[in-house]
């Protein structure tokens, strides 16, 4: 479970986040829409501690991310993430940037390691390109190989930050796919995306940011048919 | 007995002091590369004051002329009593001289690794130290590598003003049999070919390796 309490956020004299509250339960799949500039992406940044917050506080499984107390990088391990730039290792192949945390980060052998990569990257369509280099692929194959990356780490949260954002439209059909394959197979994902077709079909819930705060969240189907708050209609006309 | 001619005894005194030169490069590019990439490092990472110390004194070493300071550490040395050989003081001076180039082409490289891929990186749950070593090292040596090898060349041939604290290696070499034959364009002619012969299978190394790495761009 993810606990989002009370969290604010600054960048220097700017607050992107005014106090946000939010719990995603296990299995849940929450989509976060809104405006650029609402704090959507810092949100996600905050949870896997990628960002520090000023107040407020996040726990994940009963961990809170910004204890000084905590281990980061073992807490990261069950956070995966994936970018709106799918930021490969250009000096890996397809296998080794798959292969690279679960060898350094959980201490798996080279096999282990190898067998649990191509299961992945099967998983998400890259069985073939397991030998290339990231720049062979296109921007969709990048994000699938991102994907499959963050899986090796046998994560249990998923967070997805405007990942078809950076993709010609043709390619954003593979990428969706393959979240979609995600969460009918069970996995908690929150995902920030401006894709409000796919947010409506694959979202237990719907968030709403607005100016640094969630302003409506609620079922997908009762956001996106009948919203509460003036601004979300006003969003949701904007997009649709 | 003196001959005025190039006799095979020369040609053999001047690899001689081609070993010499290719000697005092290997160092000076040993320990310049290990200090370069340790102040380097602290440069691309460390605090502002540390940085701005750290390039001060780097910019001490780069401005003072090279045989200045050839001759300056080789008085140095006597005056402190200390039993070096003018080798050593050659090989420190420009070891000293070449971590600060080196190090700004540490620094540059480590910086020229996009914050984002290392975001990506921690995110995975790598360390601050595992990203660098696994991600950030690898992608910046791949970019440094041109820098490097340039700055490699460069030293060989610094190397020659050693030649002013009594050392005598290729250009010294040369000199001596000028001296004694006077026919410097003939000889220094040769001498420029050494240097040659030895440059050249460096950059060709370095094209090789850049080819090799190319395939991931």
């Amino acid at each position: 479970m993810i606990e989002i309490d009370n969290i604010t956020k600054s960048f220097g004299p700017l607050e992107v986040l005014k106090g946000v509250s939010m719990v995603v339960k296990r299995g849940e799949v929450v989509s976060v829409i809104g405006s650029s500039g609402s704090g959507k992406s810092t949100l996600l940044m905050c949870i896997n501690g990628l960002e520090s917050i000023n107040s407020g506080r996040i726990l994940v499984d009963g961990t809170e991310v910004h204890a000084r107390a905590t281990n980061i990088n073992t807490l990261r391990q069950k956070i995966g993430i994936v970018f709106q730039q799918w930021n490969a290792f250009p000096h890996l192949t397809v296998l080794e940037n798959v292969m690279l945390a679960p060898r350094k980060v959980l201490g798996m052998s080279r096999q282990e390691a190898e067998a649990f990569a191509i299961k992945n990257l099967s998983h998400v369509g890259l069985g073939h390109k397991l030998t290339v280099y990231p720049s062979k692929l296109s921007g969709g194959q990048q994000q699938r190989m991102a994907i499959a990356r963050a899986l090796a780490m046998s994560p249990h949260y998923m967070l997805f930050d405007e990942v078809t954002s950076a993709l010609d439209p043709q390619l954003v059909g593979e990428v969706l796919d393959t979240m979609r394959l995600l969460s009918s197979e069970g996995m908690t994902m929150i995902v920030v995306t401006h894709e409000m077709r796919f947010a409506r079909e694959v979202s237990d819930r719907v968030a709403f940011m607005h100016q640094g705060r969630i302003h409506e969240i609620g079922p997908s189907e009762q956001v996106f048919d009948t919203p509460h708050q003036p601004e979300t209609i006003n969003f949701l006309k904007s997009v649709l | 007995m003196l001959d005025t001619s190039l006799t095979s005894g020369d040609l053999l005194f001047m690899l001689k002091g081609a070993g010499v030169t290719l000697s005092i490069t290997f160092w000076a590019m040993i320990g310049g590369t290990i200090f370069g990439l340790g102040f380097g490092l602290a440069r691309a990472t460390a605090t502002w004051w540390v940085n701005a110390a750290l390039g001060a004194v780097f910019d001490v070493f780069r401005s003072v002329p090279l045989l200045i300071q050839f001759v300056l550490a080789n008085s140095f040395k006597s005056i402190i009593g200390l039993h070096w050989s003018a080798f050593t003081i050659g090989c420190v001076v420009l070891a000293i001289y070449t971590s600060t180039y080196c190090a700004e082409i540490v620094r540059g490289a480590i910086l020229a690794v996009p914050v984002a891929t290392r975001r990506a990186a921690r995110s995975l749950g790598l360390s601050y130290w595992q990203d660098l070593r696994e991600v950030v090292f690898p992608i910046a040596l791949r970019s440094a590598l041109p820098s490097w090898i340039g700055l490699t060349l460069g030293v060989m041939k610094d190397t020659s003003l050693v030649l002013w604290i009594g050392i005598i290696e290729l250009l010294r070499s040369s000199q001596i049999i000028v001296t004694r034959i006077q026919e410097p364009l003939f000889v220094l002619m040769i001498a420029g070919f050494i240097y040659f012969l030895m440059s050249f299978p460096i950059s060709l190394l370095a094209k090789r390796l850049e080819k090799n790495w190319r395939e991931y761009e």
